[in-house]
């Protein structure tokens, strides 16, 4: 893995990047480090107040730990109208934790979001950020089994 | 009546990350011509093609280049890819199939305005989209076809109001998604203070066509005064749930029986949502209207982003809306009284008459919050959140009072 500091140090050249920096510290953490956020707030010139200000606001971006795998259930109107609930209750069910819950192996942490622009295929979810289309409630432990 | 492809001419035909597969289509033509014009003349040009924002507003676009001072020294051209607006994929599409008119529309403006850097703020759901425009703009640098202009490519990080002008150049800055006050404007003082042109991404692929084949061609398609083509994305119970283009004066009862292939499984109407979750619903009654920007909202609705939800006869309009106001509740970024408070009142009066738990007293409060939320937000997402709920208590109030205890 690599270190936050090299992380943050590599988009430190883009004016008022500490986002894209919050981006490279999850694409290898999957959440920000505390010592991660004062590392970059140091290297951007802001008081650490201000980046875990910026770190809340956005949902993508978290300051909690989270698993290895973060599952999202689209529950925006296109999918909520195409069976969303459905979906979220068999995610929910077959990995045994709640929305914001990660499961007790690290593997995977399931969140909520809104509409990520597939709706040509809802209802959706994405694993890491890719989309999984037309996702029935029974495809769910198949789908989730091809992450290791 | 079929599609009318502009923008979409060469989908899948060509590498949407290759200047060269563009050029082989004429591409960058319109750039060259934009670079041998006066600024001002090249503004001219863009004012009198008509063309406005693709965005939601609607805002003509050669006027909003007009407001940048020419004699300042820095300026920014920002394209806005945070399509946040749930149904809506069309900025998407018009990436995946035409990267590289987005580029050169980008340059364009650039030329007009005097300006040697743009920035395109990608929505944080499309990874993916980012690494393509990454390429596509290493590919347009190294074939020499965007000259002197840069463009650096930044990822928001899932917020539905940085899709708000200003709250997209906070975002851009480094900071936390809020809207500004306005005025300034932009076009005065935008990204980091200096004047900054933000467009959304299927305004400025318009530009390379508009240049090529002259403004009265743009002028001559579709709607009179909102002229051009619209990428529309369709959703919900219909049979094609895909992506069209068509012209602006293409009616909305066209887009659902002809392109649409009519509602799924035999099914009746409803209701259809157009410009997504924060546009009004239709009933029946209005679907001969053009889905042009001035016709919609001549039926109180808005074309806003181009995405269609169709609900067929068996969907709860109530509990569909209910879920739109959870939507807004999550979303509203909390720094005006009316949207944050408005938003999270409303889900609550809302969820009450869904469990059916609400009161007429409700209902009678939901419209009086919705007034002055549409009124007193300081940002557009405030001041749309209401027209869901407005539009389906007009037209469909049998579902909300039925509810009613």
């Amino acid at each position: 893995m690599a270190n936050y500091k090299d992380l943050i140090a590599g988009q430190q050249n883009k004016k008022g990047g500490i986002i894209e920096a919050f981006h490279a510290i999850q694409a290898e953490y999957n959440y920000i480090p505390q010592e991660a956020l004062k590392e970059a707030a140091r290297a951007f010139g802001i008081s650490e107040a201000r980046a875990y200000g910026v770190a809340t606001f956005y949902s993508y971006l978290s300051v909690e730990k989270r698993g290895k795998y973060i599952v999202r259930m689209c529950e925006s109107a296109p999918c909520h109208v195409a069976g969303a609930d459905a979906v979220l209750e068999a995610i929910q069910k077959h990995l045994g934790v709640g929305v914001g819950e990660t499961t007790a192996d690290g593997k995977f942490t399931v969140e909520l979001c809104e509409c990520i622009g597939q709706c040509q295929a809802t209802p959706v979810i994405t694993v890491n950020s890719l989309p999984v289309f037309n996702v029935k409630p029974e495809d769910v432990p198949r789908i989730l089994s091809e992450y290791k | 009546m079929g599609e009318k492809r502009v923008l979409l001419e060469y989908a899948d035909q060509i590498n949407p990350e290759s200047a060269e597969d563009y050029i082989k289509v004429g591409g960058y033509k319109g750039l060259e011509k934009a670079r041998s014009m006066e600024k001002k003349a090249l503004i001219d040009e863009v004012k009198k093609s008509g063309l406005r924002g693709r965005g939601g507003a609607g805002f003509n676009a050669g006027m909003k280049w007009s407001f940048v001072p020419q004699d300042a020294p820095v300026k920014y051209v920002v394209c806005n890819l945070d399509e946040g607006e749930p149904g809506t994929y069309k900025d998407r599409i018009i990436c995946e199939k035409n990267a590289q008119a987005l580029l050169e529309g980008m340059a364009i403006c650039g030329a007009a305005i005097g300006s040697d850097l743009g920035y395109i703020y990608c929505r944080g759901e499309y990874p993916f989209v980012v690494e393509l425009l990454r390429n596509a703009v290493k590919s347009a640098k190294d074939a020499g076809a965007l000259g002197d202009f840069d463009i650096e490519v930044r990822m928001g990080a899932g917020a539905y109001v940085c899709g708000e002008e200003t709250a997209l150049i906070e975002s851009i800055e480094g900071h936390r998604g809020e809207p500004r006050f306005k005025p300034p404007f932009p076009g005065v003082a935008g990204l980091w203070g200096v004047p900054t042109v933000v467009n959304n991404v299927e305004t400025f692929a318009c530009l390379p066509y508009i240049l090529v084949n002259g403004a009265e061609w743009f002028a001559g398609i579709g709607a009179e005064k909102y002229p051009g083509t619209k990428v529309l994305t369709l959703t919900g119970d219909i049979n094609n749930a895909t992506y069209f283009e068509v012209p602006t004066d293409y009616k909305l009862r066209d887009v659902i029986y002809e392109l649409g292939g009519g509602m799924k499984n035999g099914k009746k109407f409803k209701a259809v949502q157009v410009g997504g979750t924060s546009g009004a619903f239709i009933p029946e009654e209005n679907l001969d209207t053009p889905i042009d920007f001035d016709s919609m909202g001549a039926i109180g609705a808005a074309l806003g982003s181009g995405a269609v939800l169709v609900l067929d006869e068996t969907r709860d309009i109530v509990d569909t809306v209910t879920r739109i106001a959870k939507f807004f509740e999550h979303e509203s970024c909390g720094k005006c009284n009316p949207c944050r408070e408005g938003t999270f009142r409303m889900y609550e009066m809302l969820t009450r008459i869904n469990e059916g738990k609400g009161t007429g007293k409700d209902l009678d409060n939901i419209l009086r919050l919705a007034k002055t939320m549409r009124r007193a937000s300081l940002c557009g997402l405030g001041q749309a959140a209401p027209a869901p709920v407005e539009s389906t208590i007009k037209y469909f109030r049998h579902e909300y009072t039925r509810k009613l205890v």
